[in-house]
């Protein structure tokens, strides 16, 4: 009998979860967000607005710009949030993005949001290019701490240096476009010939150089901040460097795709995203926030470091990037087996 | 009266098997022209077209000549794929030889290990050979060039993993032989080389032609092990995985996609020549060989197996030492902690439920496909005209997947079915097409398998059993089916794993519900999670393991039923 009750009960509160779930809209969130971010930042979302339910697909920038844009005729996506800016503009010269200003956008920083009117996508945080230094290889090869970019020009680094190709991979690109920024385009290009000589190789991921550096493969993998932390974190002897010589940043941000069938819920979610909660979350995982003014609890960030971003116009630098990126591949692209 | 009547009832009832036959031609064309033909020529017809969508004839292929690395990439693509051609069929011969025709010990347990580089995901070896012989690893002193990344790497890790596949083809091939034949060249005196090249090399050249065709076509798709392994080496398959993935050019990956399809068809018209010359092996009258013992052949062939096996399992035992330990090379100490799947992603055990319940219907659907599409194409008898044409144009079809990079299939199906258009647009982001689309990606070997077997069998089988008015279909459960068991429960298992570890199509296909292990392998690996990456491809490794016991299970209780025959 009493087990008949509870089991009632079990029943009758399933049934109420189930048709609480069932009276919320559920959007499908396309993203390149880290993994161990998509937990909290949903449930923070579905905290604040009580009527949707979120549901990721998530993967690399690379697959997921090519999977929305392959969706293209029939978007399965309703929002996407935590996706690269340049993959952003991609999609909005190609029509793809909703026009919409969340409540609140306006509280942004100029260069961290859509100078459109209505605006097309909204900014998170920024996270920039950083050296993942190997201490221990470091020490076994006798190699010098880099505090800048020019420093990786020592010719104790040949062979030591793995960067991400800029054309399979967007951290590579963004890692040009800030050399590009800081340098002016003729000494970048100059810059990078002379690192070619030291670079070991050229890889198709942008994680792949700070995981080998991890790994002591090479002593210095040019990478994300965030990848580093993580392997550091398993206790790999990485030291993130970001060069004080400026870096090269990219965006994540918010957009809503055109044409989604939950367009109220969508514009919910993406008024969220500009929020001061969402932004104290995006604060635990990045040190440069889109909003003025929010504390990011993110520990091992250098404190001076917002001064050392390059100025970047995100939309000229999307404009160029067809010419840049064949230009590099001319010049290194390949060019040689490793040495 | 009643002889005038027999004569044309015969012909009705054999044309009641030919339209049987022929029905089944047409569904399986039909089949593939729907998973496969429509999407690719939805993506092929990209080519030429710009980013807008406008008709651009040859502008974009004018485009992509003129770029300096299409040349290089292409002759790496091609060199590579050559040599581990040239390294792989000798090794997998050898091997496939020692299984077949010598008496060899533990010849389960041999044929059990030579699938172990497909068992696992590709990514399993990659990080194998970074622990063995990368900057740090533990055999770095034998290297003789200064690193592994680039073509030393991606030749060897692609001799490891296209080893299976030919090794399966070569030993369907050579498991079936005439002992009359080996009697004659005794009676006659022949030496054992002579008997060799005139006797088993003949019955194998169809399996030899397939086993090189599927090798060398893998190996220039694949572009798993180039991307981890091949440093910035660039070959065909990774320019598909920058123009699509890095830069979004859907225009230029089909251009190279189709650049691709060129060794598969030069691959296609050089089984047709093989196709040419052969003959079936074991006609009616055939006696089944079994090998005597004989010291000066079984010993080497041992020790060569021992060998290769120990390579082999060798290589799976360093990556799962690797999901053991907590950080490679500077913390080694054990912990089960990178099992626990849910820290690293989100998706967790789930996936790898997700993983095995795809697995299963794959290949379990996959191997009737593929079996009855290859019995239908080889036996659909005296076609003519439209449905001689249908035979060839099937048979292409069967042996395209092969030559198509994954990444480029899971392309086309996202234009294929997600078009709003397209009727079967319910099918996308379920694990349907997860399903479908392993299917078609691995049909080639299953179909180049099935082919062997039934070709080995004597048309006259079906000839008899016409005479005798048995319906086909009675003769293809009575005889083929049995005959061909070993060769329909290895397809089963090749279609089981490869859809367990399969990665670069489902990547685009997957829904918010059904990721798949062998996508969470490689998130975890690009999040820097190297040894969870490596405790869930030892998952699955398990999973396929497990798998493949169950097959020789199967086979083993069924072998005294269906393949007492070969005994004499």
């Amino acid at each position: 009998m009493r087990f008949a009750l509870i089991a009632a009960g079990l029943l009758a509160a399933l049934q109420l979860a189930e048709a609480e779930a069932q009276s919320r809209t559920r959007l499908t969130v396309y993203t390149a967000l880290e993994n161990e971010q998509l937990a909290p930042f949903k449930a923070a979302a579905e905290a604040a607005v009580r009527d949707i339910e979120i549901v990721w697909v998530r993967d690399s920038t690379g697959v997921i710009t090519a999977r929305l844009i392959a969706e293209r005729q029939n978007p399965r996506a309703d929002v996407v949030w935590g996706l690269s800016v340049y993959s952003l503009l991609q999609m909005e010269s190609l029509e793809m993005l909703e026009g919409y200003t969340p409540a609140g956008a306006e509280a942004l920083r100029p260069n961290m949001r859509s100078d459109r009117s209505p605006m097309t996508w909204t900014g998170m945080d920024a996270f920039v290019s950083t050296i993942c230094f190997n201490t221990a290889v470091a020490a076994q090869r006798n190699l010098p701490r880099p505090s800048t970019w020019a420093d990786l020009l020592d010719p104790r680094f040949r062979n030591q240096v793995a960067m991400p190709n800029p054309s399979s991979s967007g951290t590579g690109f963004l890692t040009v476009a800030g050399w590009i920024g800081s340098m002016g385009e003729a000494n970048a290009w100059s810059y990078m010939t002379r690192l070619h000589e030291n670079a070991q190789v050229y890889t198709h991921s942008g994680s792949a150089p700070c995981n080998n550096a991890a790994r002591g493969e090479y002593g210095v993998g040019i990478s994300l901040d965030m990848r580093a932390v993580t392997l550091r974190n398993q206790g790999a002897p990485i030291e993130v460097i970001i060069p004080t010589d400026g870096v090269g940043f990219d965006l994540e941000g918010t957009a809503i795709m055109r044409g989604t069938r939950n367009l109220d819920a969508a514009k919910r979610l993406a008024d969220f995203a500009v929020s001061r909660p969402a932004m104290e979350q995006y604060g635990r995982f990045y040190a440069l926030l889109a909003m003025p003014g929010v504390d990011a609890t993110v520990r091992n960030y250098p404190p001076e470091f917002a001064q050392r971003l390059v100025n970047v116009n995100f939309r000229e630098t999307a404009l160029q990037r067809d010419r840049i990126l064949r230009e590099w591949s001319q010049r290194f692209d390949g060019k040689s087996a490793p040495r | 009266m009643s002889e005038a009547l027999a004569g044309p009832l015969v012909r009705v009832e054999a044309s009641a098997d030919q339209r049987l036959m022929r029905a089944g031609l047409w569904l399986a064309g039909a089949f593939l022209l729907l998973a496969l033909g429509l999407p690719m020529a939805v993506l092929l017809s990209r080519a030429f077209e710009d980013q807008a969508g406008h008709f651009v004839g040859l502008a974009n292929f004018a485009t992509y000549v003129s770029t300096p690395a299409l040349l290089r990439s292409a002759w790496n693509s091609v060199w590579t794929a050559g040599l581990a051609m040239v390294i792989v069929v000798p090794l997998a011969f050898t091997y496939a030889y020692a299984l077949t025709r010598s008496r060899l010990p533990f010849k389960p347990l041999f044929r059990a290990v030579m699938l172990l580089p497909i068992l696992a995901p590709s990514l399993l070896p990659a990080l194998s050979l970074i622990y063995l012989f990368g900057n740090q690893g533990m055999l770095r002193w034998m290297l003789p060039m200064e690193n592994i990344y680039g073509a030393p790497g991606i030749i060897v890790a692609q001799v490891f993993s296209t080893f299976p596949s030919a090794a399966i083809i070569l030993s369907v091939a050579l498991a079936t032989a005439d002992a009359r034949l080996y009697e004659a060249a005794e009676a006659l005196k022949a030496g054992r080389a002579r008997v060799f090249a005139t006797v088993t090399l003949p019955s194998a050249r169809f399996g030899l032609v397939s086993a090189a065709v599927v090798t060398f076509t893998a190996v220039v798709t694949d572009f798993g092990i180039p991307k981890v392994i091949g440093g910035q080496f660039p070959v065909l398959a990774t320019d598909v995985y920058k123009q699509v993935v890095g830069l979004q050019d859907f225009n230029m990956g089909a251009v190279v996609g189709l650049v691709l399809l060129l060794p598969a068809l030069a691959a296609f018209a050089l089984q047709r020549w093989a196709e040419g010359k052969r003959a079936a092996t074991l006609t009616g009258r055939a006696v089944p060989l079994v090998p005597k013992a004989r010291l000066a052949r079984d010993l080497p062939l041992t020790l060569f197996c021992l060998a290769m096996a120990g390579l082999l399992v060798g290589i799976v035992a360093v990556a799962a030492w690797g999901s053991l330990i907590r950080f490679w090379p500077w913390n080694l100490s054990l912990t089960l902690d990178n099992y626990d799947f849910g820290r690293f992603d989100s998706s967790g055990w789930g996936a790898v439920e997700t993983s095995i319940r795809m697995a299963l219907a794959t290949a379990c659907i996959g191997t009737a496909v593929v079996f009855l599409g290859a019995y239908v194409m080889e036996r659909a008898p005296r076609l003519t005209g439209l449905d001689a044409g249908l035979r060839g144009a099937v048979g292409l079809l069967a042996t395209v997947p092969l030559a198509i990079p994954g990444l480029v299939l899971g392309l086309a199906y996202i234009l294929f079915f997600n078009h709003p258009a397209n009727p079967l647009g319910f099918l996308y982001g379920t694990l349907a097409i997860l399903v479908l689309n392993s299917l078609v990606h691995f049909y080639t070997v299953g179909h180049l398998t099935a082919t062997t077997a039934i070709r080995q069998l004597d048309p006259e089988f079906e000839a008899v059993g016409a005479s005798l008015k048995v319906p086909v279909a009675e003769t293809f459960r009575r005889v083929t089916l049995p005959i061909c068991l070993p060769a329909i429960l290895e397809i089963w298992v090749y279609l089981f794993v490869n859809a367990m570890t399969t990665v670069s199509a489902v990547i685009f296909l997957y829904g918010p519900a059904t990721k798949p292990a062998s996508v969470s392998v490689v998130h975890m690996g690009e999040a820097g999670q190297a040894s969870a990456a490596a405790a869930m491809a030892c998952v699955l490794l398990g999973v396929a393991i497990l798998a493949k016991l169950a097959q020789m299970a199967v086979g083993g209780l069924t072998a005294r039923a269906t393949q007492g025959w070969r005994q004499r």
